[in-house]
């Protein structure tokens, strides 16, 4: 059973000073699942990513990721460990192009032992970029177009794609298809399912109820900072789930959390 | 599913609308800056007809006056040194207030051991230490002018990317510190006569030399290596940088360290052209570097710019200074035209990227 957990937390906590964001998570996460969270603005969603991720340090508590604890000094490590992220931010470089930063703190070289001053494999990386948005269908009308010119929802598309060029242990999006149209929309969607075809697991935020049921198999709602559902996607219903965001609800082994 | 190169519901790309390089908009203004002064010199009456740019009185069988160029660069070229690493901090949304004051102190510390025991046969008047550093190889000084460098931009890069000081506040610090070190190095004392090998590190046109050569380099650096992208990247969205996974702490050292050398390797270089080291060397040359970069197209809010427009930035101000002469008008005016420029060039600059793409 613990043999298919790809990532656990225990008693994941993070306070902002006086502010306790994240209050005592215990979330499973097992091999091939996909997991929505859920929750209003401010519930802790993306300070939980965040956590994961080794954006920041949290102040207390457990990640066990891949059998073993973690303790990621900066997202570079959580990468290398093999968590891919589209951070709500999307983390993008403005005045870089979109192989740029689908390279970014990754880059294809040349005549490595420069170092520091190792030569970048531009044609390497542009052709790699041209795949990585075909396998992904995302469509962005000139790749070496700098991102400041882009719109938020082209911005949206790098970053997704950012994550998806790349093979992964666990794929997670915070808010991925906030700015998109519907097409878009329904690009990113494409891109979950292929995820799910292909075995990889996928921790999404998301405020969208529809795409919610649609994609995932577990939903997790958050409030206040605490999680306070874990709800099979058959076992519930749209209406459901928000009586847990807005607090009608709270599950049965989450009392006395909330 | 290949195509591309298509939006949905975006633009298309349009090739033929292709942003041109900023580089050439001051390429276009140093001509037309020259133009002007080659004007004013047929034009107005007391030039009698002189010619800025072409060669008139045919010294050197050729059309331009190779000698006005020549000194047209040789001016800049000791500043532009500092300015090709100031370019780098800028980009990367810093600043250094340092480089004057670290020119002069790197100065007095390398030609203290690059002095030469006998003078015409007479002990060295101005021997600062005994004859052991006298007559070193020219490696010695340079290297520790170099390392003097080193150390004070690894102490601004910490200072910055770890205590987290302004880089305007921790630089200033520095450039106090910096003119200290000068006058406390020799008590105030000039020290002179270099070695042979010191003195010809700064001869001739030697400076544009290590111009040129240093600003080929760092461009190559900034636009094809790992460095240059993640100074790029720091510049233009620090926290996307460390979550792309960039340790940004390490390479703002390594940025300030680089540009700190620069300008020591400046200071080695006007102490030798000089052939004399004094700790009040390199006034506001901080402040000429910074403006060169700014005429050079760069951003102050990091991210943008290029060691190819710094280089055209400090053309622009030798241009200007070397007209002011040509014209026969004093210094102040030259100041006067340059605080001008600047500012129009930030001005310019902000109009142009407001209505670009
Ligand atoms: N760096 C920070 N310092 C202080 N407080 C913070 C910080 N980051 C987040 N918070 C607070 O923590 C709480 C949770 O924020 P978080 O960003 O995790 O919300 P979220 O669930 O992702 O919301 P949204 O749906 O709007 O993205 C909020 O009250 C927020 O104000
Ligand atoms: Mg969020």
């Amino acid at each position: 059973m613990s043999d298919d957990i790809v990532l656990e937390t225990r008693d994941l906590t993070k306070h902002y000073g006086g502010v306790h964001a994240l209050e005592g998570a215990n979330f499973t996460l097992r091999k091939g699942e996909h997991v929505a969270i859920m929750g209003d603005n401010g519930a802790g969603k993306s300070t939980f990513v965040r956590q994961i991720t080794g954006v920041e340090q949290r102040t207390r508590g457990e990640v066990i990721f891949d059998g073993k604890p973690v303790h990621f000094a900066g997202p570079l490590d959580a990468r290398e460990a093999g968590i891919e992220t589209v951070f709500q931010t999307l983390a993008l470089a403005d005045h870089l192009d979109v192989p740029d930063n689908l390279f970014l703190g990754r880059e294809k070289t040349k005549l490595n032992w420069l170092g520091p001053f190792r030569l970048l494999d531009y044609k390497a990386m542009r052709q790699d970029t041209i795949d990585g948005l075909n396998k992904t269908g995302v469509k962005i009308p000139n790749i070496r177009n700098t991102i400041q010119n882009m719109s938020g929802g082209q911005r949206q598309c790098v970053a997704i794609a950012r994550t998806a060029t790349f093979h992964s242990k666990l794929t997670i999006m915070d808010e991925p298809t906030a700015a998109l149209g519907v097409q878009e929309t329904a690009q990113v969607e494409n891109i979950i399912r292929t995820l799910k075809e292909d075995g990889e697991p996928l921790i999404l935020v998301s405020h969208n109820m529809r795409q919610v049921m649609d994609l995932v198999d577990r939903i997790v709602v958050f409030r206040r900072g605490r999680m306070v559902a874990d709800l099979k996607k058959e076992e519930t219903d749209g209406q459901d789930i928000v009586a847990y965001i807005t607090g009608a609800k709270t599950g049965a082994e989450f009392e006395g959390a909330a | 599913m290949a195509d591309t190169s298509h939006g949905t519901g975006g633009l298309t790309f349009d090739k033929s609308k292709r942003s041109w390089p900023n580089e050439l908009n001051i390429l276009l203004a140093l001509v037309i800056i020259i133009a002007i002064f080659e004007i004013i010199g047929q034009v107005a009456p007391y030039m009698n007809g002189q010619s800025f740019l072409f060669d008139t009185k045919d010294r050197f069988d050729s059309i331009f006056n190779e000698a006005r160029l020549q000194i047209i660069i040789l001016q800049v070229a000791i500043i532009g040194i500092i300015a090709l690493g100031v370019t780098q901090v800028i980009i990367t949304a810093g600043i250094d207030l340092s480089s004057g004051p670290l020119v002069a102190a790197t100065a007095m510390i390398a030609m203290s051991f690059g002095q030469t025991e006998l003078v015409n046969g007479f002990p060295n008047p101005k021997a600062l230490f005994g004859t052991w550093a006298m007559d070193l190889p020219v490696i010695v000084p340079v290297v520790i002018g170099l390392a003097f460098g080193a150390c004070i931009g690894a102490i601004n890069g910490t200072f910055i990317a770890y205590f987290r000081i302004p880089p305007f506040i921790a630089t200033l610090g520095m450039f106090l510190i910096c003119r200290g070190i000068a006058l406390w190095w020799s008590g105030g004392n000039p020290i002179s006569f270099p070695t042979e090998s010191y003195a010809w590190i700064g001869s001739g046109m030697m400076p544009v030399v290590w111009f040129i050569i240093l600003a080929i380099i760092f461009q190559l650096i900034m636009s094809y290596t790992v460095y240059g992208k993640h100074t790029y990247a720091i510049g233009s969205n620090e926290e996307a940088a460390r979550m792309s996974g960039i340790n940004v702490r390490r390479h703002k050292v390594m940025v300030y360290t680089i540009a700190a050398m620069l300008a020591a390797f400046a200071g080695i270089v006007l102490s030798s052209k000089a052939v004399t080291a004094q700790a009040g060397m390199g006034e506001f040359y901080e402040l000429f570097a910074i403006a060169m970069a700014v005429i050079g197209g760069i951003s102050l809010q990091g991210g943008r710019g290029s060691i190819i427009g710094t280089v055209l930035g400090a053309m622009v101000l030798g241009v200007i200074r070397s007209g002011f002469t040509y014209i026969k008008l004093d210094g102040s005016y030259q100041l006067m035209a340059m605080g001008g420029i600047i500012i129009a060039a930030v001005i310019l600059d902000q109009y142009r990227q407001r209505n670009k793409a």
